[in-house]
């Protein structure tokens, strides 16, 4: 096998080269050459045997993994509102996108994401537009007619004078918010939704089959609307409209429910629900466990966002997330199943999450020492500034394009 | 291994129990096959075996169901899962997970095998069915044949001694049909697995069997014994019952090596000169006619079609004469040439090229059947005729319009679609509101859809939901409901899936019909059979583009995974169908 492909090699180089020249984007040219290096592992370069191999199931990077990066990112983003940062924020998560994800259906979310995060910032700089701001500023735009409102609405104000401050704040807000989004959306891209279930403790096992389920429902009940509405066609019918979406609407739900029953019983025949028994004060301890441990996340991941709580939020969170593990792995006892090919949580998922944590609490620490530069002034107006040591440390978010698996070329 | 002790089954709100006292045995490591008409209970009989029925349908069930020494009444499904895999009709819905190799190891898990062992079985199960290169495909993106497979696999996986089929080859192209059939065979031989599956196709099935069971008498015995007298039985057997062999064959082979006196006796004869053979008269009008339509090149069997051949000016001329003169037209007929004309035609879908370069001529009249794998582009092909699609590139005309920019109104005078699912068709709660609103849309006459739908359905109630009619019932509603508008162009994607042999024979009696009367019919299937009897022309398409066109009787004869079963036993002569052998003797 190895000198076959040992020959096979530069041939094989070149025509990916000759590929990558053919289709002119920057990340196809990136992915292929990559790949190509990585088919030579079995040389014994140093460089060679540390680039990223190709992905497949046995070295599939941990669904967390991504999603602790992603959230870290989001960290980020959450702790400055210069909107150069913010966007340097979007063109990592963006290009470590382009340069990982897959061809699988949900891959395609990201262009969703930025999209609604786009629609929130537009939204933002409306509302803001339409209801003023408590932003004192000095420079005057224009003036929207103003709404006379009764005494008893006091406060509130509809239409009136529109400042550059009050807009330029709302675009820093609005943008904060969408980057934000557009991390999710990147997790959302690079790890497989059904995969990051699978990785969930046996006891939570059960909702994430129901999840599962559910999300390959929505697309098929698409594929449903599509095909009733085509089939409205063939009886003469106008196919657009908001009557033609009502009159399938019927059979469309009837269609939803045949296809969970369906899939109920295959679930059934196929031993969905076999379960095994365990005291119950074990029951009682892991309900306990669980609850307070999600609490326990809930109050400390508002601490560690609402930028006054920074110091109570990590540790509640670490100790709520501990709590709801234990409750889970107690819970787990009930279940009998056994996993298949779980993900591994490799070196490579630990650099990939771990660069992710870094990019947060970089910029936690940077806004001890540079609060200014994350928070450009709004009054008066100011030009925000790109500070040097913080945008140095979004770019630690980058690691994952270079050492995550790449995805198999579609063909 | 399975035994029925006085098994009935009634269903709630159901005046007659579905299966009545039903006794049966079947010993380990056999493969029984369920033959009966539709709605004699045989899905019933099949849950009843996995313990679906009555635990997760509802009814109520008398009487006493062991598996494996499990009574189903005190073991719900889950508790039979290591026991008994089901498979049902639909592959899709049978999906919990999202890829092929997950699929495999979903029953394993949930019955909590080591994982060392999961691994060993999943690799053997791809193996097994030939699903190793697809390890890592979302199930989504399969085609028909492969989800049937990854279906069947992913009840193979926990080794149950059991396995319950409804119907697993009904969807498939006849060689997808034969993998999935060849791995059953497989499984009985090498495995000892106790197979017990439906099917209605009997002819890809039935000498696979051991035993067949034939409902609702409830006999059981071995298949040339239960062929001899079943009412549903395949080509084969027809000819076997009809040339008198006894024991009767079963298999095409079987019967070829009997067949040697009937080749003798059928030698001076041909299946064209027949009274009702496909289409005596167009055949003669094309041989006499200076400009031969593209069908009638000799030994057209592999070629390329509508080659630039026929179909010229003169010859249209020459059809509105003798079509005015002799033929019935139906309304709205605008005689102009003919009536489908595609030339070029080539549809993408992102990018993918779903159809290259397709030509076809369809005239009046004229039926032919579009047949390929599953996948192949036969359901955009008839899409795009109706102008669900728009062509990518070339023209598509059908009655001189171009389907996609016409008004639909218009154009469900000219050009009537069955989809494969006919139920997408029907919206109405009941089948006279249904045939109320076909004559509206159609601007029918009040009662035009209702008459057809007597014609063609017999003694269906007014207030008869379509849901609750069976699958070849609401195959009828649907075409009485296309019908209404008396489209010149009639087309069917896949319209035997499902059907018995019976409700087969009846759509075939009404396509005739139709045909006869001037109605050109375009069908997409997989049906062999069914595009012998009905078809003057096949067209073969694979890949998107068109690999064969010509007459039925060539272009089957020389493909062995499209000619029926009548074909393949008296080859190289060219006969189709027990019929026209039968009108020959």
């Amino acid at each position: 096998m190895s000198p076959a492909r040992s020959r096979s090699t530069p041939s094989a180089r070149s025509t990916r080269t000759a590929r990558s020249t053919a289709t002119a984007g920057s990340t196809a040219t990136a992915r292929s050459t990559s790949t190509a290096r990585s088919t030579d592992t079995s040389r014994l370069s140093p460089r060679a045997r540390f680039a990223a191999p190709e992905a497949s199931r046995a070295n599939a990077l941990h669904a967390g993994a991504w999603w602790v990066w992603a959230l870290g990112l989001a960290v980020a983003a959450s702790r400055t509102t210069n909107p150069l940062l913010l966007g340097l924020l979007v063109g990592v998560a963006g290009y470590v996108v382009a340069a990982r994800r897959t061809d699988a259906p949900w891959a395609r979310s990201y262009g969703a994401f930025v999209k609604l995060g786009l629609f929130v910032v537009a939204l933002r700089v409306v509302f803001s537009l339409l209801l003023g701001s408590p932003i004192p500023g000095t420079h005057m735009l224009f003036t929207l007619p103003e709404v006379p409102l009764p005494d008893w609405a006091q406060g509130v104000r509809i239409g009136g004078r529109v400042t550059a401050e009050q807009l330029v704040f709302a675009l820093y807000d609005g943008a904060k918010l969408a980057t934000l989004l557009i991390c999710v959306g990147a997790a959302n891209a690079l790890a497989s939704p059904a995969r990051l279930l699978k990785s969930l403790p046996g006891a939570l096992y059960e909702a994430g089959v129901a999840v599962v389920v559910a999300m390959t429902f929505a697309p098929n009940m698409v594929a449903d609307v599509a095909r009733l509405r085509t089939a409205r066609r063939l009886r003469g019918r106008t196919t657009g409209g908001v009557r033609a979406v009502l009159r399938i609407g019927l059979p469309v739900l009837e269609g939803a429910l045949e296809r969970s029953i369906a899939v109920a019983a295959s679930m059934d025949a196929r031993g969905y629900g076999r379960t095994a028994r365990v005291p119950a004060s074990v029951r009682r301890t892991t309900n306990v466990l669980t609850l307070g441990g999600l609490l326990g996340v809930c109050a400390g991941s508002y601490g560690l966002l609402a930028a006054e709580g920074a110091g109570y939020g990590l540790p509640l969170l670490g100790a709520g997330l501990l709590a709801a593990l234990a409750g889970l792995r107690l819970g787990g006892r009930r279940t009998l199943r056994t996993r298949y090919r779980p993900d591994r949580w490799g070196a490579r998922a630990w650099l990939v999450s771990g660069s992710g944590v870094a990019v947060a609490v970089l910029m936690i620490w940077a806004n001890s020492y540079a609060p200014d530069a994350l928070h450009p002034g709004v009054v008066p107006l100011e030009a925000p500034e790109l500070p040097l040591w913080p945008a140095a440390s979004i770019l630690v978010g980058l690691l994952p394009a270079f050492v995550a698996p790449v995805p198999k070329e579609s063909t | 291994m399975i035994r029925f002790d006085k098994v009935s089954v009634t269903y709630e709100d159901a005046a007659e129990p579905t299966l009545r006292d039903v006794d049966l045995t079947v010993p380990e490591g056999e493969l029984v096959l369920l033959v009966g008409p539709s709605g004699v209970g045989k899905s019933t009989l099949l849950g009843a075996v996995s313990g679906l029925v009555p635990h997760f349908t509802g009814g109520i069930l008398t009487g006493r169901v062991t598996v494996d020494g499990r009574d189903t009444r005190t073991h719900p499904p889950r508790e039979l899962a290591d026991l008994v895999g089901t498979v049902g009709q639909d592959p899709s819905a049978h999906f919990v997970t999202d890829t092929v190799e997950d699929e495999l190891a979903y029953g394993m898990e949930s019955l909590g095998l080591p994982p060392a062992v999961m691994r060993r079985r999943v690799e053997e199960t791809l193996d097994l069915l030939g699903l190793a290169e697809l390890r890592d495909r979302p199930l989504a993106t399969l085609s028909g044949g492969q989800r049937q497979r990854v279906a069947i696999g992913s009840v193979l996986t926990p080794h149950p001694k059991v396995l319950v089929l409804d119907e697993p080859t009904s969807a498939l192209d006849p060689s997808a049909a034969e993998d999935v059939l060849a791995v059953l065979q497989r499984l009985v031989h090498d495995l000892g697995t106790t197979v017990l599956l439906a099917e209605h196709r009997l002819e890809r099935v039935v000498q696979y069997a051991d035993q067949v069971l034939l409902l609702p008498d409830g006999v059981m015995g071995p298949p040339a014994d239960i062929m001899a007298f079943s009412p549903v039985h395949p080509p084969v057997v027809a000819l076997g019952r009809l040339a008198g062999w006894a024991p009767l064959p079963l298999t095409v082979r079987d019967a070829r090596r009997r067949s040697g006196e009937l080749r003798e006796r059928l030698a001076g004869r041909s299946p064209a000169g027949l009274p009702d053979g496909p289409r005596p008269l167009l055949v003669a009008d094309a041989r006499r006619n200076p400009a031969p339509p593209a069908f009638e090149t000799p030994g057209s069997a592999g070629g390329v079609p509508g080659s630039g051949k026929g179909w010229g000016g003169g010859f249209s001329l020459f059809r509105r004469r003798r079509t005015r003169a002799t033929e019935p037209t139906p309304t709205g007929l605008t005689p102009t040439g003919p009536l489908v004309l595609a030339e070029g035609l080539g549809v993408r879908r992102g990018r993918v090229e779903a159809l290259r370069r397709i030509d076809l001529h369809v005239a009046q009249g004229e039926t032919v059947a579009l047949m390929g794998r599953n996948g192949a582009g036969k359901s955009t092909l008839l899409s795009s005729l109706v102008g669900m699609i728009a062509p990518t590139t070339g023209t598509v005309r059908v009655a001189g319009r171009t389907p996609h920019t016409t008004d639909p109104r218009e154009l469900i005078r000219q050009v009537g679609l069955v989809p494969q699912e006919p139920r997408d068709l029907l919206y109405a709660d009941t089948v006279a509101a249904e045939c109320a609103a076909a004559d509206g849309d159609a601007n029918a006459e009040p009662g035009t859809c209702r008459a057809l739908v007597e014609e063609l359905l017999p003694g269906v109630a007014d207030d008869t939901h379509p849901r609750d009619l069976s699958e070849g019932q609401r195959l009828a509603l649907a075409l009485a409901v296309v019908l209404t508008g008396r489209p010149p162009l009639l087309l069917l994607d896949e319209p035997t899936r499902g059907l018995d042999y019976a409700a087969k024979a009846r759509l075939v009696a009404h396509l005739r019909t139709l045909a006869a009367d001037g109605h050109a019919i375009v069908l997409a299937t997989h049906d062999v059979e069914l595009a012998a009897e009905l078809a003057h022309r096949v067209v073969i398409i694979a890949d998107g583009e068109v690999v064969a066109d010509g007459p039925t009787a060539e272009v089957v004869v020389s493909s062995p995974a499209f000619s029926p079963q009548v074909a393949k036993i008296l080859a190289p002569q060219h006969w189709l169908t027990v019929e026209q052998v039968e009108a020959a003797l």
